[in-house]
């Protein structure tokens, strides 16, 4: 073999054993025991410490409150979102007392009324809803329910009486198209106010035969939209011809 | 030894200390299936010891999330921040809250203040919106993630139980996976200078948690399980729910799973 390849061998050799050498140390130890990354660094994300108890933790210590709490309707909130992240609390309750929101402030985050909430969830206009009040002197935060019975629909049903007070409707009472019974205030559930069934029903105001104020729109129930009943097209509560005129 | 050399019995080459020396190592193989079989048995019993012990193999998780339960609280972000020590400046997010308005020109706004911690000041006037709503929004764990796809060093990652992570040890801070992300979910740590996301509280995870943002999120809007399990609250949601995900054409297959998600959502 000539001398020239022989050097060179070695020379490969040298190097080669300097890149295995190099890849020893500079390769971490875990690396591709899994994959392509280093399996160690799973450890290191799932070794930081907890900050969110749970809600499971605080029925231990707490369990009339937690009883109170899982039958109302704020049982899906967990005490954690009032009361902040208190696995602090959990490990050492004597040097960590969880705060408690007791100003005005706090319930509007979920209650206060916002357009893009979903129909239904209760909702305040915190700015005229009993002003200058904390919520808790008339709620229960641990079993919210309505300090009486509500004399307006508008109590429950905010954001119907909110479109309806801006429409061309508003002058129209709740009453006149729905039937309620006392009932409903007490246990919504079980008697539900009735709604227009039919197309006459609208009509007693917008026929041309209705009586009333001239400034009413008025169709002809015969060609107007004959296939439909009103409130296919026209929501009720706040009726879409206002934007037109 | 300083007695060695006076002993005659020791001395090498001496024939009963090289049978002495045989015999040691006859008796050495023949003890070492024996050996072999206690040391295993011990380790079998320690592993056995910990058998609660968390095992990813056995999971993979993903989360839905029901568009018509989000009341835009915003105490899903605050919570992320708490339990995952994010930088409180409103640029970095594991985890935030849009709102989506739709007015009657056709137009669509999108915004999140502060991600929505902070709620949302009403910035429409009432009359002009078609529709409206709030979207949370979070890393999507793609099965197929870009970001893992693109990292030059091996620092972002899928575990076995389906969730993509970070190794912030290793992380050079290149910022590529940021820009691979599609969805908006990484971000550079102003501290640490590596990347950062949701990671759905892993740490929780193992620990049989949940993610703090669900723990917090007070309609129920988050559904956190495993994708895979026979029955679960996750796979429920999906059983019963028409369920879509962000960014389908891209074919990133994300776990976070939407239910009632508008068409205008990107």
């Amino acid at each position: 073999m000539p001398q020239q390849v022989k050097r060179l061998a070695v020379v490969f050799l040298i190097l080669g054993g300097i890149l295995i050498g190099a890849r020893h140390f500079l390769v971490p130890k875990t690396f591709g025991a899994l994959g392509h990354y280093r399996a160690a660094a799973i450890d290191l994300n799932a070794s930081k410490p907890l900050v969110y108890a749970g809600h499971e933790a605080c029925a231990v210590c707490h369990p009339d409150i937690a009883k109170m709490h899982d039958q109302a309707r704020h049982r899906t909130v967990a005490c954690e979102v009032c009361h902040g992240a208190q696995e602090a609390h959990v490990d050492s309750p004597g040097d960590h007392k969880p705060p408690a929101p007791r100003q005005r402030g706090f319930c509007p985050l979920c209650h206060g009324y916002d357009p893009s909430r979903p129909t239904g969830f209760p909702q305040i206009d915190p700015v005229s809803h009993n002003p200058g009040q904390p919520c808790i002197s008339c709620h229960n935060p641990h079993a919210p329910v309505p300090p009486h019975t509500p004399q307006e629909c508008s109590a429950c049903h905010g954001e119907i009486a909110r479109t309806k007070a801006l429409s061309k409707h508003a002058a129209v009472p709740c009453t006149t198209c729905h039937q309620v019974e006392e009932k409903h205030k007490i246990a919504p559930l079980l008697s539900t106010p009735t709604k227009p069934q039919a197309r006459e029903f609208c009509g007693q105001c917008h026929s041309q035969e209705a009586r009333g104020s001239p400034e009413i729109t008025r169709v002809d129930l015969s060609t107007h939209g004959e296939r439909y009943v009103c409130w296919q097209c026209h929501y009720p509560h706040s009726p879409e011809l206002e934007d037109t005129e | 030894m300083s007695t060695q050399p006076n002993n005659p019995q020791n001395e090498p080459g001496s024939p009963e200390v090289r049978q002495d020396r045989r015999d040691f190592l006859k008796e050495c193989v023949a003890a070492s299936p024996l050996l072999l079989t206690i040391l295993q048995v011990a380790e079998g019993a320690a592993a056995s010891a910990n058998d609660d012990t968390y095992k990813p193999e056995e999971h993979y998780y993903g989360m839905g999330i029901d568009v018509n339960k989000c009341i835009g609280c915003g105490r899903c972000a605050d919570a992320c921040k708490t339990e995952n020590n994010v930088p409180r400046e409103p640029f970095y997010f594991r985890t935030w809250v849009e709102r989506y308005v739709i007015t009657t020109d056709g137009e669509t706004v999108v915004t999140s203040p502060d991600g929505g911690i902070e709620g949302f000041p009403s910035s429409v006037s009432e009359k002009g919106i078609l529709r409206t709503f709030f979207v949370p929004k979070l890393c999507n764990h793609c099965a197929d993630p870009p970001c893992v796809q693109v990292c030059p060093v091996g620092a972002t990652f899928i575990t076995r139980d389906g969730v993509v992570l970070v190794d912030k040890d290793y992380c050079i801070g290149c910022r590529y996976c940021i820009q691979a992300c599609p969805y908006g979910a990484r971000f550079l740590n102003p501290v640490t200078h590596t990347a950062e996301k949701c990671t759905f509280c892993y740490h929780r995870v193992v620990q049989g948690k949940v993610p703090a943002c669900v723990e917090v999120c007070p309609t129920g809007a988050r559904i956190f399980g495993d994708v895979r399990a026979r029955s679960s609250p996750l796979v429920r949601f999906r059983r019963f729910n028409e369920i879509q995900v962000l960014k389908p054409q891209l074919n990133t297959t994300p776990k976070v799973y939407y239910a009632h998600l508008d068409g205008e959502v990107r």
